[in-house]
């Protein structure tokens, strides 16, 4: 069975692979790109370790097949800082120790960062809903809410 | 709490973790990250069947399908036998562990492995899988505690006696051992009493749920070499049991630990690494071996369930005068249910002259038990902390206040043996109950809920090197795997011993080759026991830099003095010298006699016992039967909060892993013994929307045989939260629930029949 | 003198329901000689899967430790943590 070709953009870099039709886009980028900061969690979009943004969107790159990246716009947490300065969610969740073994972390910062960008002013009962796609066995939650609150209330005041 | 720092520096700072910048941009490689050139992929063939005799393997097609390069199954794995089985001084049953890892003759629960395959790439190890013919012999089966222990029960094991039991029994049983722990005499303790209560309770399996399936990647070559990267609670652990199941010896395997992506207990053994450096060895090729979440919960421990019996009795005054629980607990597949530390440690918070606890470790067709968090207590708190609740209220007597008048302190005797040395659970029923949770006005179908529980915490063998680098900046280089945060403990305890800034330390965890054995990460051990070699090791750093800097001033060394992170003349008679900092020694040692450095190793003992106490508030509706958790705080008796952040972490994320025991996680099988949820959605775990903030209070009873006081913190805060919601159900709505979980459809058919 | 905490169980199929055994005492290799020199067959169960409580202290590996006039020594089962 011939592999697929896919042109895309990959954290605003033009990118090009081959992939099987049974590849999902967290095999591609895991195993094809390289780009193991998305993580398999379960393989069925129940974790949200794997949690990537397709034009603009969270979704769970489990659920996304490799080819149904062609033309799309991606992102992942490899490219949430910009060079050494890191994101300010992600400097709020050292500071607040938002994580302990650190595999959910990549896909709650992608997912957090989409609701920034699209609901700036959350509740904290909003941050909660949002991110109950995200499954953490490790912190209980409570500084991953506190650090999304923060930065939020940061960013009003800047 | 914080800005208290006693005097230090560091110690009970919040600083940023030393491998926290990898970890948010996913830089940091967890176990399925590796990737070796060459590499194949691994997939394993496991039974569909609860309990089956294996009649052949043939595997014939699979091994000549193209792409195929090696098939494994249980004839290619050393057979350990009973005399062997406990082999060296390590706790594990190498002979049940091989017989888990591959099954033998008979096949135990859904998920046994039976055999495995490496190819070029996944599809076509799955394929492989399909071609591999196994002929079962389908047995009747026997899934809960009960129904195991009965007379008439399908038997797992022929050579299987109960232990424990006097006259020793002829005939084999699933019921492994039965343990006892007493002191006094429960039945004229509760010929004393005036009140006493007497429930039954049930518990069912549990899995650790952490989000990182297990995986390996490993080479072995042709001389028996063997290089294994994976992450685990133990990398020595992991190379100890591949050498004891494989027969090789230790120092021709080097593990490298990867980061790991949560334990709890559940990655304190070995599935995937030995099958992969067999897998290497015949194929002559590196295997990577990941598994999907469904073998995660087919194939992988999860904890026991549990049948019990808990009694109290009690003046009316609240004085409890005698105590008993009868615990029967599920060990899966082979024996080792942690029945024993339930009954150890369930009734300690308690200063009870009687006390009787028995337990029962009994084998069913489930995957075989593992380790998680505090094994065996929070089953028995979940019991022991209703049934004091049950008193409380019988007695009319404020739940806190029961707990104040029995409360165990020093020098009060355990049930198991030993007297409590300094601890704090009095100190946290006074938090607990100068707590503003305590005052917050409740509703209508609310209700609030207390617990307490107990662990004893744990020591072990720790290794550590502590080096002095040229330019003054300190390498701290340990052996057991960070799960929580240890590294940024042990940089925060060596800058406070050395005087110097925080950034000026970087801890590593090495690979077996780097240090000396370190026991598995686990028992809430690393920041206490390799906290303590750590510093011992910079002591020695510190004598040597005095020695340097005694050389450089050509005086002795009794005259020189470290503060600050600097060498000074200890007084004027010393001499008139201008201090010499850690970077101006570092860079003399070529001349003062070379590099700085300490090993130390040791089996560190005497870790300190710690207690904790949770508030918990719930709204029941009764429509639904959902109980929302509205407030919790958790009390805990830290010793000394080192990293007063990862202390609150572990203890909030202890008390949502308890919440989701209480109220919706259990292992659900079918008639056919086959498990029917083995995925995050119908195994549900809590989620962001299910939970308020956790509230937590460090309390502080320093652990005496520490050098900053450290007592473990990881385990306690798993033992108290189901009897808290329990408890807190029962306030709300007059409901005393004795079945785990809560979920909404027992809590609804309990409304609906008025229990 | 140190006194000897064993469990019900252990009491029952060893010392014939004794609980508390005194011994001369010395480190924990020399306390376990003395009590099996007392009840033959104790060394064997008391040496394998065993911690002890020395003073309230727990110790997972204890036969060289040196155990203090007049102290307590309990016995119990190994402990694993998760």
């Amino acid at each position: 069975m011939a592999k697929n070709h896919v042109t895309t953009t990959i954290n605003g870099e033009p990118v090009e692979f081959l992939c099987e039709t049974q590849q999902t886009l967290l095999d591609v980028l895991r195993d094809e790109l390289q780009l193991t900061g998305s993580k398999e969690g379960c393989a069925s979009g129940d974790c949200g370790a794997c949690s990537v943004m397709v034009d603009d969107r969270v979704v769970c790159s489990c659920l996304v097949m490799g080819v149904e990246a062609e033309g799309k716009s991606i992102e992942t947490i490899e490219g949430m800082a910009d060079g050494d300065q890191l994101h300010p969610l992600q400097q709020k969740f050292l500071e607040n120790a938002a994580l302990q073994c650190g595999i959910c972390t990549p896909g709650f910062l992608v997912a957090a960062k989409a609701l920034l960008e699209k609901n700036p002013d959350p509740t904290e009962t909003e941050v909660r809903y949002w991110l109950a796609g995200n499954l953490c066995r490790c912190t209980g939650y409570d500084k991953i809410i506190r650090s999304v609150l923060e930065v939020a209330e940061e960013a009003k005041g800047a | 709490m914080d800005g208290d720092t006693n005097g230090y520096r560091w110690i009970g700072t919040r600083t940023i973790r030393p491998d926290g910048v990898d970890k948010v941009t996913g830089r940091a490689a967890f176990g399925a990250d590796f990737s070796l050139p060459g590499m194949l992929v691994g997939k394993i063939l496991r039974s569909p069947h609860a309990h089956a005799r294996i009649r052949g393997i043939n595997t014939k097609k699979a091994e000549v399908l193209a792409g195929v390069k090696a098939v494994v199954t249980s004839a290619d794995f050393p057979e350990i036998l009973p005399a062997e089985a406990t082999k060296g001084s390590s706790p594990p049953n190498y002979r049940h562990l091989s017989q888990n890892l591959m099954a033998r003759e008979k096949v135990l629960y859904d998920g046994h492995a039976v055999a495995a395959v490496a190819a070029t790439n996944a599809a076509i190890a799955t394929e492989a899988l399909s071609l591999i013919e196994v002929e079962y012999e389908v047995l009747p089966h026997v899934t809960g505690v009960l129904e195991a222990m009965a007379e008439d029960a399908p038997i797992l094991h022929d050579d299987l006696f109960t232990g424990g039991v006097d006259p020793k029994p002829g005939k084999p049983s699933n019921v492994a051992k039965r343990v006892e722990f007493a002191i006094g005499d429960t039945d004229a303790g509760f010929e004393s009493a005036d009140l006493i209560v007497e429930r039954h309770y049930d518990t069912e399996g549990i899995h650790q749920g952490y989000i990182e399936p297990h995986a390996v990647v490993a080479s072995m070559a042709a001389d028996g070499q063997a290089n294994i990267w994976c992450s685990s609670q133990g990398h020595f652990m992991v190379r100890q049991y591949c050498a004891g199941l494989l027969n090789m010896n230790i120092g021709d395997i080097k593990v490298t630990p990867a980061e790991i992506g949560g334990g709890f207990g559940g990655k304190t053994t070995v599935y995937l690494e030995p099958v992969a450096l067999l897998l290497s060895k015949k194929s002559g090729l590196p295997i990577k071996m990941v598994m999907t979440r469904d073998e995660v919960f087919r194939g992988t421990g999860p904890t026991s369930g549990s049948y019990m019996t808990i009694k109290v009795g009690a003046k009316q005054d609240g004085t409890i005068t005698a105590a008993e629980a009868d615990l029967r607990f599920f060990a899966g597949a082979f024996p080792g249910a942690p029945v024993h530390l339930g009954c150890m440690c369930g009734f300690t918070p308690y200063d009870i002259e009687n006390v009787k606890a028995v337990g029962y470790d009994v084998v069913t067709n489930r995957p075989k038990a593992i380790s998680y968090r505090a094994p065996g207590a929070p089953i028995a708190a979940f019991g022991i902390e209703s049934a004091i609740d049950e008193l409380a209220k019988k007695l009319n007597i404020d739940p806190l206040a029961l707990r104040e008048k029995n409360a165990a302190k020093q020098g009060t005797r355990t049930a198991y043996g030993p007297t409590l040395g300094v601890v704090g659970f009095e100190e946290t029923l006074e938090a607990a109950k100068n707590h503003p949770q305590m005052s917050e006005p409740l509703g209508a179908n609310q209700g609030r809920g207390i617990a307490s529980g107990y662990w004893f915490n744990v020591g072990g063998e720790s290794s550590a090197s502590v080096s002095v680098n040229e330019d003054g900046t300190i390498t701290v280089t340990s052996g057991a795997p960070d799960i929580g945060g240890s590294r940024a403990s042990l940089c925060i305890m060596a800058a406070e011993i050395f005087g110097i800034n925080i950034d000026q330390v970087r801890a590593v965890i090495g690979d077996t080759t780097a240090t000396a054995f370190n026991r598995h990460t686990g028992g809430s051990r690393v920041t206490f026991a390799l906290g303590a070699v750590v510093i011992e090791a910079a002591e020695d750093c510190i004598l040597q830099l005095r020695e340097c800097a005694a050389k450089t001033w050509d005086i002795d060394i009794d005259a020189v003095e470290w503060e600050n992170g600097e060498a000074r003349p200890a007084g004027d008679n010393a001499g008139k010298f201008e201090p010499l900092t850690l970077p101006e020694i570092a860079e003399k040692t070529p001349m003062t006699g070379g590099p700085i450095s300490a090993k130390k190793s040791s089996n560190v003992q005497g870790p300190g016992p710690a207690f904790g106490t949770h508030i918990c508030d719930v709204e029941v509706d009764c429509e639904t039967g959902h109980v929302k958790i509205l407030r919790y705080t958790a009390i805990q008796d830290a010793g000394r909060a080192i990293h007063p952040g990862y202390v609150e972490g572990q203890m909030q994320g202890g008390v949502v892993q308890g919440i989701g025991w209480a109220l919706n996680e259990e292992y659900i099988y079918g008639e056919d013994g086959k498990l029917q949820n083995p995925g995050f959605l119908d195994y549900r775990i809590p989620v962001a929307s299910d939970l308020p903030m956790i509230d937590t209070v460090i309390v502080e009873i320093p652990n005496p045989t520490h050098p900053f006081g450290v007592r473990g913190v990881g385990e306690i805060p798993i033992i108290p939260p189901m009897a808290a919601v329990a408890n807190a159900i029962e306030n709300a709505v007059g409901l005393r629930l004795t079945s785990l979980p809560m979920s909404p459809p027992k809590v609804l058919a309990a409304l609906d029949n008025g229990d | 003198m140190t006194d000897v905490v064993l469990s019900r169980e252990i009491a029952r199929q060893y010392t014939d329901g004794e609980t508390r055994i005194v011994v001369e005492g010395g480190t924990m290799r020399a306390i376990v000689r003395q009590l099996d020199e007392k009840y033959p067959g104790l060394k064997g169960v008391l040496s394998e899967g065993m911690a002890v409580a020395i003073d309230g202290t727990i110790f997972q590996d204890f036969f060289l430790e040196e155990v203090g006039p007049d102290a307590e020594v309990c016995f119990l089962p190994a402990i694993e943590g998760g």
